[in-house]
C-alpha cells in the first residue's frame, strides 16, 4: 500500500506550529514563576521532545486515515467470478443497522378486494408540477391502461388509470394542487389493448416510446434523487430488490403471485432499456423463504443481501454492488412494478394488481390482501378508519404516509401499517417507561431481549432538540458516509459536502432508521428530501 | 395522575411569558409530551431522547457524588488527627461533607439553570437539557472550600460565553464544565491550585492550625448529634503535627514517587481516599460509572479507550527518558494519581465537543491522554494537565472530523 501524505496539508502544518509557539510561549511563563532549580538547557530539550512528539502524531495519524480509508476503498469494487457460464451468487454481509420486531405480522391469509374507487396521487412523483394537466373530462368513461393525466414538464409521459371505469373528478389540495385523480371502477375490469411492439426486433427508442404512452415510465424510478426517469439518458444498470426487510414487511413470495412469466418478460424489457447490467437482490439471511420466481430469472445478475433491516432497501444494494457516482443515473424498479411491467409484453394490458400486506398492532386482522394500484384503503380496512385513536399508514412504520382523508394506497407501496396514535402524556416516561417500545438505545434493556416483540404507538417519545448525540446514525446506516455531517451539510447547504458524503446515492427509506434512532427527533427524511429538491434544483 | 395532569394544564401561564418557559420544562419534565410523530417519514420513533441520555450521565455520577462528599469530611478530619479510620465519624463526615458540596451544587443549578432559563425564553426555545451533566459535574471538579462567588462567576462565564453565545445546547465548542473550572484555575489561581485548597476548613494547612467552623456545624449539627448523643464537631480542634494537604501529584512533582508513598499508599490513592477536587479521586467508582456509560453507549468507549492507551503511551516515554523524578513515577502509578479518570470518562467523551466521527474519536481520545499526560509532567505551576488538554483537543476536534469526512468524500468525488 502506498503512503502519501496528503491528508494533513499545509493549513494543518501551520495551525500545529501556531499551537505549538503557544504551547511554547505558556511553558516559558510558567517556568518563570517557579524556583529556579531547572536549567533552561532542561527546558528547551523539553519543548523540543513536545513539538517533536505532536509532530509525529498529526504525521501518524494521517498516515492512518489514509490506511484506514484505503483499506475500506476495497469494498467499493468487488470482482465477481464466473463459473460454468453461470454467475455466482455474491453474498453481501451487513453488520449495520436493525430490525424492529413489532406484533400485528401479517397473517397467512389472502383475500381479494375490488374497492369501488382507486386513484392516482401526483404527489407520489417527486419531479412533477403539483398541477398536471387531466386528460379525461369527468365522467368519461376509461379502460384500464388509458392515460389520466400528463406532468407539463413531460407531456409524453403518461400516467395511466390502474383500473377501467367512470372518471369521477380530482380532489384539490394546498395551492390548488391536484392531490388524486379518482375513478370510479367497473365490477369487471376492461383492459385497454395495448399494442406492444415485439420486443427481440424493436430498439430502444421504440420500446421507451411505448412505456412513456402507456403508462410504464413511472413505474421505474431514478436515482439519484428517487424520481421519475429524464427523458433523455440511459440508465447505467437497473435495481431490483426482490426483499423487504422493513418492520412487518410481508413475504415476497405472496406477492409475487406466481407470475414467473411476467417478471422474466419484464427483465427482458429491462435489458432493452440498459446497456449495463440488471442486477437483482436476493434474500441471504438464514430462514430466506427463496421462491423459484425469483432465483430462476435469466439475464439478471445476482446478489445476496444478508444482515438486518435496511438490507432488503434497493439503495443499501445499488450501493454494495456499484455505487452511484456524480452523473451516474441508475434505475430502480419494485418486483410488482416489474409484473406490470412484463404484462405489459406477455398480456398486451396494464395489468395492475397489487398484493398487498395488511400490518400492524391496531389491525384487527393482518393478512394479505390482493387489489388494484391506487386503491381505497377505506373499503378495505374501513374499521381502521372510524377510529380517530387509530393511524393507518400506506406503507411501513418508517417510511410511509399516513392516510385519512386521502385514504387511496400510494403508487410505490405494497404494505398497509395500522397502528394506534400514541397522544398521550405520560408521567416521567422518560425516566420510568410504563410501556415496552421498540429502542436501540442501550438505556433499556431492551438490547438483552433480542427476539421480543414490541406493540407501538405514534408517541414521538419526547421533544426535538439539536445535534448531539453521535455516532447513533452510523450504526444503522450500512453506507460508507458519515451521517450526522451529511445531515448537517444539507441543513447549511452545503453542495460539496452532499455531494461528497452521497446525496446521489441516499433516498428517504434508507435513513428512515437513523430518524427512527436519532435520540434528538430530528426530521431526517424530510432534511434530506429539501437536499434533494435543493440539488435538483441546483443542477 | 388524571387529576394531576388536569390540574396541572389549568395553571399553564400565558404563552410567550418567562413564567411559561418555566412552567414548560417543569411540565415536560414531569410528562413525556403527547406530541405524535408527522404524517410523513417514520411513524414510530425510539424511546430515546435527550432528557433521558442526559439523566443517565448524572445517574453515573451518584457514586461519585456519594464518595465526594464523604471524603470531603474524611479529608478534614485526617487533618485534624481525630476519626481517622475510614468510616469513624461517620455521620460527622457526611455531615461536614454536605455542608460544603450542597452549597456548592445548588448555586452552580440556581446560577447555571437561571441563564438557561433566561435564554431559553429569549429565544423562544423549549428548555434544553444539556446544563443537567454540566450542572452536575461542575461541583465535582472543585476544590470544596471555592468561595461560592468564584462558583458563580465561573458558572456564569462558562454557560453564558462558552454556551449560549454558540447557540445553546449542541453548539458548544468546549466543554461547559470545564471551561467553568478554567475560568476560575485563570482568574483565581491560588484557590484551586497549591497544597492549601484541598482540605476543606482551614485558613492555612500548616500544623497547629484552628479549625473554622459555621453556624451548621457548631450549632445545627452539634444540637443535632447531642440529641443523638452521638460525637460532634470540636471547634477547638487544631491540625495535628506533620500533616500536608499536598496531593500525590505534587508530591511527586517534589520528589518522585518515593516522596508519594511516604505519605499516601497506592491502595489508598486507588480507593481515592486523598485530598483533590471532590469527585475525582476513587478510581473504581468512576470506572464503574464508566461501565455504565459504555454499556448504555452513552460515553463513547472509543475516547476511554484511547485516551487510556495515550496516557500510558506518553508516561512510559517519560519512563525512558526519566529527566526528572516525575518522569521517573512508573506509568501504572501515574495512573492512581490525579484526575485521569475523572476526566477521560465524564469530560473528554462530551458527544457535542469531542470528535464526532468513529475514527476521529480514537485519535481524540489518544492525543488527550498524550498532552494531558505532557502537561501534568512538563508543566511545573500546576502539576495536572487534563483540562487544558481537553479544552484543547475539543478545539481541535472539528479540524479532525473535517479532515476524515474529507477523505470519505474525496473517496467518492475521485472515482466520479
Amino acid at each position: 500500500m502506498k503512503m502519501r501524505r496528503t491528508i494533513f496539508p499545509s493549513n494543518w502544518s501551520s495551525i500545529s506550529i501556531a499551537t505549538m509557539l503557544a504551547v511554547l510561549i505558556s511553558t516559558q511563563t510558567g517556568y518563570s514563576q517557579s524556583s529556579a532549580d531547572n536549567d533552561m538547557v532542561t527546558i528547551g530539550l523539553l519543548l523540543i521532545l513536545i513539538v517533536l512528539i505532536i509532530g509525529a502524531v498529526a504525521v501518524a495519524s494521517s498516515n492512518v486515515i489514509q490506511i484506514a480509508v484505503q483499506s475500506k476503498q476495497t469494498n467499493y469494487h468487488k470482482d465477481y467470478s464466473e463459473e460454468d457460464g453461470l454467475p455466482s451468487r455474491q453474498v453481501h454481509q451487513l453488520k449495520k443497522g436493525m430490525d424492529i420486531l413489532l406484533k400485528g405480522a401479517s397473517k397467512n391469509k389472502f383475500t381479494e378486494v375490488h374497492t369501488s374507487r382507486y386513484a392516482l396521487q401526483p404527489f407520489n412523483f417527486h419531479n412533477i408540477a403539483p398541477i398536471p394537466k387531466v386528460v379525461v373530462e369527468d365522467g368519461g368513461e376509461v379502460l384500464a391502461g388509458d392515460p389520466l393525466f400528463y406532468d407539463k414538464q413531460h407531456p409524453d409521459v403518461f400516467f395511466v388509470s390502474p383500473v377501467s371505469g367512470e372518471m369521477a373528478g380530482i380532489v384539490r389540495g394546498a395551492k390548488r394542487a391536484v392531490n388524486q385523480v379518482i375513478v370510479l371502477a367497473d365490477r369487471e375490469i376492461k383492459y385497454k389493448k395495448l399494442n406492444s411492439p415485439d420486443l427481440k426486433s424493436s430498439d430502444r427508442l421504440t420500446i421507451r416510446e411505448f412505456l412513456k404512452k402507456n403508462g410504464g415510465w413511472p413505474l421505474f424510478r431514478q436515482r439519484p434523487f428517487n424520481i421519475l426517469p429524464d427523458n433523455e439518458g440511459d440508465p447505467r444498470d437497473i435495481f431490483i430488490s426482490t426483499f423487504d426487510t422493513a418492520p412487518l414487511a410481508g413475504a415476497m413470495s405472496a406477492k409475487i403471485d406466481g407470475r414467473y412469466e411476467a417478471i422474466q418478460k419484464g427483465v427482458e424489457v429491462l435489458h432493452k432499456l440498459t446497456d449495463g447490467k440488471v442486477y437483482m437482490g436476493i434474500d441471504g439471511r438464514k430462514d430466506a423463504e427463496l421462491p423459484r420466481e425469483l432465483t430462476e430469472i435469466n439475464g439478471v445478475e445476482y446478489h445476496a443481501f444478508d444482515g438486518p433491516h435496511p438490507c432488503g432497501n434497493v439503495g443499501v444494494q445499488i450501493h454494495h454492488i456499484d455505487y452511484i457516482k456524480k452523473g451516474d443515473i441508475v434505475w430502480t424498479i419494485g418486483v410488482q412494478e416489474l409484473i406490470t411491467l412484463g404484462n405489459m409484453f406477455l398480456l398486451d394490458i396494464y395489468d395492475a394488481q397489487r398484493v398487498i400486506n395488511i400490518s400492524g398492532n391496531a389491525a384487527h386482522d393482518p393478512h394479505y390482501v390482493k387489489t388494484y394500484l391506487g386503491a381505497d384503503l377505506s373499503e378495505i380496512v374501513p374499521e381502521s378508519f372510524d377510529d380517530p385513536g387509530i393511524r393507518v399508514i400506506s406503507g411501513h412504520v418508517l417510511h410511509g404516509n399516513k392516510k385519512g382523508e386521502n385514504p387511496f394506497l400510494d403508487f410505490y407501496t405494497q404494505q398497509v401499517t395500522i397502528i394506534p396514535e400514541g397522544d398521550q402524556y405520560e408521567m416521567f416516561g422518560w425516566l420510568v417507561p410504563q410501556s415496552m417500545r421498540p429502542s436501540a438505545s442501550h438505556t433499556y434493556p431492551n438490547f438483552l431481549f433480542k427476539d421480543m416483540k414490541y406493540n407501538v404507538d405514534t408517541n414521538k417519545h419526547g421533544e426535538k432538540r439539536a445535534f448531539v448525540m453521535t455516532g447513533q446514525y452510523e450504526e444503522v446506516l450500512p453506507v460508507d458516509t458519515y451521517p450526522q455531517q451529511f445531515f448537517k451539510g444539507i441543513v447549511t447547504q452545503d453542495i460539496d459536502r452532499m455531494e461528497g458524503l452521497g446525496i446521489y446515492e441516499l433516498v428517504e427509506e434508507d435513513v428512515a432508521l437513523c430518524e427512527f434512532v436519532c435520540t434528538s427527533k430530528q426530521p431526517l427524511q424530510r432534511i434530506l428530501r429539501e437536499g434533494l429538491d435543493y440539488m435538483q434544483y441546483e443542477a | 395522575m388524571n387529576k394531576l395532569l388536569k390540574f396541572i394544564k389549568k395553571i399553564e401561564p400565558k404563552k410567550g411569558t418567562i413564567n411559561h418557559t418555566l412552567y414548560d420544562g417543569l411540565f415536560t419534565f414531569l410528562f413525556t409530551p403527547n406530541d405524535t410523530t408527522t404524517p410523513e417519514g417514520v411513524h414510530i420513533r425510539d424511546r430515546i431522547d435527550l432528557k433521558r441520555t442526559m439523566v443517565m450521565v448524572v445517574l453515573a455520577l451518584q457514586l461519585c457524588y456519594l464518595f465526594g462528599t464523604y471524603n470531603i469530611g474524611h479529608q478534614h478530619f485526617q487533618a485534624l488527627g481525630i476519626h481517622t479510620g475510614f468510616f469513624n465519624g461517620f455521620h460527622l463526615k457526611l455531615a461536614y461533607g454536605l455542608t460544603k458540596l450542597l452549597p456548592l451544587f445548588i448555586w452552580t443549578h440556581v446560577v447555571g439553570l437561571g441563564i438557561e432559563f433566561y435564554f431559553a425564553w429569549k429565544k423562544g426555545h423549549p428548555i434544553e437539557e444539556g446544563f443537567l451533566v454540566s450542572g452536575a459535574l461542575i461541583p465535582l471538579i472543585m476544590p470544596p472550600d471555592l468561595p461560592i462567588w468564584m462558583l458563580c462567576l465561573a458558572v456564569a462565564f462558562a454557560v453564558f460565553l462558552g454556551k449560549e453565545a454558540f447557540g445553546g445546547t449542541g453548539m458548544n465548542i468546549w466543554n461547559v464544565a470545564l471551561l467553568a473550572r478554567a475560568f476560575v484555575f485563570f482568574a483565581y489561581p491560588t484557590t484551586i491550585s497549591g497544597d492549601q485548597v484541598w482540605i476543606a476548613g482551614f485558613e492555612n494547612i500548616l500544623p497547629g492550625a484552628q479549625v473554622e467552623y459555621g453556624w451548621w456545624q457548631t450549632s445545627f449539627f452539634n444540637t443535632l448529634f447531642e440529641w443523638f448523643g452521638w460525637a460532634q464537631f470540636d471547634p477547638s480542634a487544631t491540625i495535628i503535627d506533620g500533616f500536608t494537604g499536598a496531593t500525590p501529584l505534587a508530591l511527586a512533582y517534589e520528589g518522585g514517587w518515593d516522596k508519594v508513598t511516604e505519605i499516601y499508599s497506592s491502595s489508598q490513592m486507588f480507593w481515592g481516599t486523598i485530598p483533590g477536587s471532590i469527585g475525582e479521586t476513587s478510581k473504581p467508582l468512576i470506572i464503574l460509572g464508566a461501565l455504565m456509560l459504555i454499556i448504555t453507549k452513552i460515553g463513547s468507549w472509543r475516547i476511554m479507550v484511547s485516551g487510556l492507551f495515550g496516557a500510558i503511551v506518553m508516561s512510559m516515554l517519560f519512563n525512558l527518558w526519566g529527566a526528572t523524578p516525575f518522569m521517573n513515577v512508573p506509568w501504572q502509578d501515574q495512573l492512581l494519581m490525579g484526575s485521569f479518570w475523572f476526566a477521560i470518562v465524564y469530560m473528554a467523551t462530551d458527544p457535542v465537543t469531542a470528535a464526532g466521527t468513529n475514527f476521529g474519536k480514537l485519535i481524540y481520545g489518544f492525543l488527550i491522554g498524550m498532552i494531558g499526560m505532557i502537561v501534568r509532567i512538563i508543566n511545573p505551576a500546576y502539576p495536572e494537565g487534563w483540562m487544558l488538554a481537553i479544552l484543547f483537543m475539543n478545539t481541535m476536534a472539528p479540524l479532525m472530523d473535517h479532515y476524515i469526512v474529507e477523505s470519505n468524500m474525496k473517496k467518492r468525488l475521485k472515482s466520479a
